[in-house]
């Protein structure tokens, strides 16, 4: 076992990872470790835009930015930390372009912004340009940047290096294990501040644009450490993933003007959000589009839409609209090159010449590790801070998002929080000391680790996988049921117990272990679809991104608040709310 | 479909030696990706079997392989673009010309080594400007192609050139500099120019176009490579 000492170490070298990790190593000793090479992160894989109100086409302010994401959020964001949210997204967006970062350019020069999900002018409802991107790659080049700027900056990386747990001395964070792939060897980060920006955790489900790697790791840790996980149960099924696959297809391809069709070639959005409606926001369109197949109107009655970016469907809509606004081919080329190459790959469908077939894919969670605007994790109904331990990005819940995440806005939360998170991080470590190590600091996960590396019992690790994301598809997925959320949190359990005594691991050795850390991954993946079936099955209303065929109405009065899921010692789940922040955006109904 | 995968085997805890070995997969789908069968074989039948992968669609960079020879990424690669019949065969072995440490997987160090030494980041000492530093979309296009490079190696392990000598910086490294030294907002061409003159730099390149034709971004790297030679020579 090696022993390391850095002031801060960042676990997750993602957008949330990097940007912490350019405040913090300008000032104190800082070691970013990550599962994979830094580039490897799902933050590459963002395709629309990122989030403020530059104004750089027309009128935007970033008040109507905050409204939008409280109304987005079913009214669960905690208004204060949306407020500086947006007005810090515009300085945010500002310094990625200094640090080089190739946006999408108006003729003018500046920054390229197209309308996204939600985002409206709060004067006449429309849809308003605020999405700043760059083609439809925003994430890859925010990615690639950051890591520019670490690499720059000599930012110490420990590149394919596991973190598996968390070190607590007498209630204290006092470091992480983590296993290096490559050798199997263990090491000890000894830290005085900690920040998690672990990303999400989409392989809970089967449909899924998310990245294999992407399970949950940071908040399973936290969790078995004791911190509580705040609004698991509000999970964002993104409208339009590729049919079967789950591969993401922006939002931006909307924001150019693409149409959701059902199978009698209406624009079924039309219904279901007048004003806007294919720009509504995701949970919004989501639900349509089950309903939709649910009604049989999938295309031939499959369980599936189209999405329509044809220049001549496109500039029919404008033209019906009165917009004077046409698009041609070589525009979605150059606007949406990725979305092209998708289809084309994997589907053999070319978008400027047929429609593509989409279904509503798990995307993003709104909940997790609950922190304050500085990315410090708080650990009750108080937001009582934990001191020395962090948390920023998708993994983290300020909470911003609240049941449901406007598009663009997952970026800008990487780049913001990120950066406070770094920032926090050096004035704590200023004044801060050591926690000690605790004796035999990694004994309890090594432990672990060599019962998974013997596990001979008879079930799989991919067949466990499996069932647990049929069972968190057909029960807490798009639509929910009291019996089936039951019954998904009753099959979970038993899902567990077979986890802990009849799994089967392949690969005893050490060298990239990869059948070792799958394995390990998975019981992540179960504690966090416990934490999410059992924290939707209390919430007896439909909010967002929880919706309920039982419970169909908001219920302001008795769940205007955020759910906080702690593991009680005996291992099962303990519930407890905490109060939304609400300054001056009063609860209303959501129409788009 | 039926599809026997022949996969170049090594694991340095218990093999001597790279071996060839063979797994027949049933109820392939002429859609599936390498990567899913691969999956299959590491799910199914044997757990050791181990290689990289992340976003499973051609973004992350992680899944470079030569596949029946080429330089592809796994998740971008699918069974029919092989096999046009009821049964066939592919072949999957790493990438060539970075050593090989277990199974599919390279040790990538002189790889990022390489792009580390080119000064891939934007380098503009002035005091930046309140608001975003203009650009024209046509100054932006200029370099588009190499921002799209995702560091997956496929490129630089196809070169001939960095097989013979891996001293030699390679295509990635080139598309990284040339991302820089054609932004009109960057001010350090001339560094990144003269590191790219010298001897491990774009002269090792023999225009063999291997680099282009691997890139699953669709770079024309070669190009790229001459913009390169040509600024050298106009300075």
């Amino acid at each position: 076992m090696k022993v390391h000492q850095f002031d801060a170490v960042i676990v997750g070298a993602g957008g949330a990872g990097l940007m912490a990790a350019l405040y913090a190593s300008r000032e104190i000793k800082t070691a970013v470790i990550s599962k994979l090479y830094p580039t490897r992160s799902h933050t590459g894989a963002a395709q629309g835009g990122i989030g403020a109100a530059l104004g750089n086409h027309e009128e935007d302010h970033w008040e109507w930015h905050a409204f939008d994401t409280v109304k987005g959020s079913d009214y669960l964001a905690d208004q204060d930390a949306v407020d500086l949210f947006c007005q810090e997204a515009i300085e945010a967006v500002i310094e990625l372009e200094h640090m080089g970062l190739p946006f999408d350019r108006t003729p003018e020069g500046k920054i390229s912004q197209r309308p996204f999900g939600g985002h409206t002018n709060n004067e006449t409802g429309r849809p308003v340009r605020r999405a700043c991107h760059a083609a439809d790659r925003t994430g890859h080049m925010i990615l690639q940047t950051l890591y520019q700027q670490c690499i720059k900056n000599n930012v110490n990386f420990f590149d394919e290096f596991h973190v598996v747990d968390l070190i607590m001395n007498d209630g204290r964070p006092a470091g992480v294990v983590a296993v290096e792939i490559g050798t199997g060897e263990v090491h000890v980060f000894h830290a005085k501040a900690i920040l998690f920006a672990t990303g999400g955790w989409g392989k809970v489900w089967q449909i899924t644009s998310n990245a294999h790697t992407l399970t949950g790791d940071g908040n399973a840790i936290l969790f078995r450490r004791g911190i509580p996980l705040e609004d698991m149960e509000f999970f964002q099924f993104h409208p339009t993933g590729i049919y079967r696959l789950g591969i993401l297809i922006t939002e931006g391809v909307r924001g150019e003007g693409g149409v959701l069709l059902n199978d009698k070639g209406e624009r079924f959005m039309e219904r279901y959000a007048p004003s806007i409606k294919d720009l509504a926001s995701r949970d919004v369109v989501s639900r349509a589009i089950y309903l939709e197949i649910k009604e049989g109107r999938g295309i031939n009655g499959k369980g599936y839409v189209h999405l329509d970016i044809r220049p001549e469907t496109v500039n029919k809509y404008f033209a019906e609209e009165g917009s004077d606004r046409r698009i041609d081919r070589e525009y979605v080329e150059s606007k949406l090159p990725d979305i092209l190459d998708f289809c084309r790959t994997y589907i053999g469908i070319d978008p400027v010449e047929e429609p593509m077939p989409v279904q509503p894919t798990a995307h993003y969670g709104m909940g997790g590790i609950p922190t304050n605007i500085h990315g410090e994790v708080v650990i009750d109904e108080n937001n009582t801070v934990l001191p020395g331990l962090y948390a920023a990005g998708e993994c983290a819940c300020v909470s911003v998002h609240g049941a449901n995440r406007l598009g663009t806005n997952s970026l800008t939360d990487l780049i913001v929080f990120g950066r406070r998170g770094g920032q926090a991080m050096v004035e704590y470590c200023k004044q801060a000391d050591f926690v000690p190590l605790p004796e035999n600091p990694a004994g309890e996960v090594e432990a672990e680790l060599e019962r998974l590396r013997n596990a001979s019992g008879k079930t799989r690790v991919a067949d466990l996988r499996a069932e647990m994301q049929e069972v968190m598809s057909d029960y807490v997925g798009v639509f929910r049921l009291e019996e089936g959320m039951a019954k998904a949190v009753e099959e979970i359990r038993e899902l567990k117990e077979r986890y802990a005594t009849d799994l089967h691991v392949d690969d005893r050795g050490n060298v990239f272990n990869y059948d070792l850390l799958e394995a390990w991954e998975l019981g992540a993946l179960l504690d966090i679809a416990e934490v999410t079936a059992v924290s939707a099955l209390a919430r007896k209303e439909s909010r967002g991104a929880h919706s309920r065929d039982d419970y169909p109405k908001r219920d302001d009065v008795n769940w205007l608040k955020h759910t906080l899921a702690y593991q009680k010692p005996d291992g099962g789940i303990e519930l407890k709310y905490k109060p939304v922040v609400i300054t001056k955006y009063q609860p209303k109904e959501r129409v788009y | 479909m039926e599809i026997t995968l022949r996969i170049r085997r090594y694991n340095p805890e218990v093999d001597e030696k790279p071996y060839w070995a063979e797994y027949t997969l049933e109820n392939v789908e002429r859609t599936d990706r390498v990567l899913d069968l691969l999956h299959r074989v590491k799910w199914e039948i044997d757990g050791t079997l181990s290689f990289r992968r992340s976003c499973a669609h051609g973004v992350c960079g992680s899944d470079a392989m030569r596949i029946n020879g080429m330089n592809l990424l796994a998740c971008k690669a699918l069974v029919k673009d092989f096999v046009k019949g009821a049964k066939g065969r592919i072949q999957v072995e790493p990438i060539l010309g970075l050593p090989v440490i277990k199974d599919l997987i390279v040790d990538m160090d002189t790889f990022f080594e390489h792009y580390r030494t080119v000064m891939p980041y934007f380098i503009n000492d002035e005091e930046p400007p309140e608001r975003e530093r203009l650009q024209s979309p046509e100054e932006r296009a200029i370099f588009d192609e190499s921002t799209k490079c995702i560091l997956c190696a496929a490129c630089t392990t196809s070169c001939p050139s960095f097989w013979a000598n891996e001293t030699y910086l390679g295509p990635a490294a080139i598309v990284q500099a040339h991302r820089f030294i054609f932004d009109s907002r960057d001010q350090a061409a001339s560094e990144r120019l003269a590191i790219l003159s010298e001897e491990n730099g774009v002269w090792r390149c023999r225009t063999i176009y291997n680099c282009t034709m691997a890139c699953p971004r669709e770079i024309p790297i070669t190009q790229l490579i001459a913009e390169v030679k040509k600024e050298i020579g106009r300075r």
